[in-house]
């Protein structure tokens, strides 16, 4: 059995704001809550699942559930694999929805780092994790973890800062077609690699923003696609894993997505040749250089090289990616990237893209979200998605 | 092995799991102790009363040289919280020698008494221990 075709993502909703000073976490689930429902042509009463992650304030779905007024839900999720959480979702709401356990399924982020809403996670959640005294003792962050990968990386395929500076590079030509990014000036190869180095080897413009919002989808039954009056984009595929230290064993030098990928290519029965846009996560510039390699779009250790000459940039780059502008330039929501990734998809495959960086015909496309931190641990969820049910 | 008092990296308190607790204990002593496995003998990584590669609760401490070469390394430009004042300096996972043919844990840590710019991938290091208020100490290494 496979989840091929046994869902549609009937709405999606980015928040459009990205420093939000006047609303409250529970009041941003809400709002893109009832943004997505409205782009579906759907309203509250009609969600029978509900699916959050680490960032909904209070005691997981239940929490946020009662204040949304979700009444009558026969089915909650509440998967925490950080910024993949989203992604991996719409992966547990198709299968969900094939099984009969719900019909339509709300997913929603928000957050609120930018002006002081409470961080997903926590410090005193981490404290008490095992290997806590065996690295936070030491100056480590996201940043200098993620760095890290990145040395390895350097080391063992002679992958450049140059050529890490063409992921961003990609991803501000098409942020500067997106009125709400966060980063809207296009930069060069040169000024990544003038800015600041933040922790070496990578710069102050090889890390994402930091921003205020969030995001919803409503993943759907074909039968209630059917009824619907919005383009629905089917789910073809879906593929996750977490990958850890290994018992002190780790390998910098790949992400999950080489086990998350092949398994949501085999169930979509698509190649790579058949992707026409790609959403990929976008924490840090090697993120992206890793997982492309991680996913088969090129080979371990090519990746520095599959980037240049604009493959990634829209509309006519051998594999477009992140045409909203990625968290590089334009929203990480709550340090959580996974649901713009599927929400760019959304639109590529809906035709509903900037004018600017719209793939022409796009049929298939791929989000791919990667929680937590390639430097120790993380989950890798990918989901291929078709433009026609 | 060498303690060289040079560096001033915070020596923050641990937070002593009780299944941890004699990695912290030999700390103290400044001796390197990991866990191993006593039914498969594999070295376990971080230390805990388990062992992840074969299910085993039967875990016995052994004293390694505290010897290794740095697998990677990055250098934060600003530290945060207690490490603010500290950068630039080296996070690092340096892979351990131990006894017998299987490979070390790669453990993270810090590379001191040292320019930062100058560690490298590869390079030998050794073992410093740097005392924490509650009578345990923080693993670092310099280079050999």
């Amino acid at each position: 059995m496979t989840i091929k075709g046994a869902a549609h993502i009937a709405g999606v909703f980015e928040h459009p704001g990205r420093t939000i000073p006047d609303r409250t976490v529970a009041q941003l689930h809400a709002e893109v809550a009832v943004g997505a429902l409205a782009d579906a042509g759907l309203t509250i009463s009609d969600v029978d699942a509900y699916f959050s992650s680490g960032d909904a304030p209070g005691f997981g779905p239940i929490s946020m559930a009662e204040y949304l007024g979700l009444a009558g839900l026969s089915y909650v999720d509440s998967t925490e694999i950080g910024g993949s959480s989203y992604v991996a979702q719409v992966g547990h709401a198709t299968a969900a929805i094939a099984a009969g356990k719900c019909s339509v399924a709300l997913i929603t982020l928000a957050g609120k780092p930018r002006t002081g809403g409470t961080p997903p996670g926590g410090a005193g959640r981490m404290q008490a994790a095992p290997e806590f005294s065996f690295e936070a003792l030491f100056g480590t962050s996201v940043l200098t973890n993620y760095a890290m990968a990145a040395t390895r990386h350097m080391h063992e395929f002679g992958t450049t800062s140059a050529q890490l500076a063409e992921i961003k590079v990609a991803a501000s030509t098409h942020a500067q077609h997106n009125p709400n990014a966060f980063l809207r000036d296009l930069v060069t190869v040169d000024e990544v690699l003038e800015s600041p180095m933040v922790c070496d080897p990578l710069h102050r413009l090889d890390s994402c923003v930091i921003t205020d919002g969030g995001g919803a989808l409503v993943v759907v039954s074909p039968e209630v696609a059917r009824s619907l009056d919005r383009h629905a984009p089917v789910v073809l595929g879906h593929g996750e894993a977490p990958k850890h230290a290994d018992n002190g064993r780790i390998d910098l030098t790949h992400t999950g997505a080489l086990w998350s990928g092949p398994r949501a290519f085999a169930e979509a029965g698509v190649t790579h040749d058949d992707i026409d846009y790609a959403s990929i996560y976008d924490s840090f510039t090697i993120t992206v250089l890793q997982t492309i390699e991680d996913l088969g779009f090129c080979a371990k250790g090519d990746g520095g090289r599959f980037v240049l000459d604009g493959a990634l940039q829209a509309p006519h780059g051998r594999l477009p990616f992140n045409t909203d502008g990625g968290g590089l330039c334009n929203n990480h929501p709550t340090n959580r990237g996974g649901m713009t990734k599927v929400i760019e998809a959304v639109r590529q495959l809906r035709g509903e893209a900037h004018a600017a960086v719209q793939v022409p015909d796009c049929e298939i496309a791929l989000a791919h979200g990667t929680g937590g931190s390639i430097g120790t641990r993380h989950a890798s969820a990918t989901l291929i998605l078709g433009r026609e049910g | 092995m060498s303690e060289l008092p040079t560096h001033d990296l915070p020596a923050l308190d641990p937070t002593v799991q009780d299944d941890a607790a004699p990695f912290w204990g030999a700390t103290a002593d400044h001796r390197l102790v990991l866990p191993r496995c006593g039914r498969c003998d594999t070295f376990i990584w971080y230390p805990r009363g388990y062992c992840p590669a074969c299910a085993s609760f039967d875990v016995e401490w052994v004293e390694v040289p505290g010897t290794g070469e740095v697998y990677s390394f990055s250098i934060p430009r600003r530290g945060q919280g207690a490490y603010r004042d500290a950068a630039p300096y080296v996070v690092a996972y340096v892979e351990l020698d131990v006894p017998g043919s299987a490979p070390g844990p790669r453990i993270i840590t810090n590379i001191v008494d040292c320019d930062p710019e100058s560690v490298a991938v590869g390079q030998r290091v050794t073992a410093v221990f740097d005392d924490t208020a509650s009578g345990h100490a923080l693993v670092r290494f310099h280079p050999v």
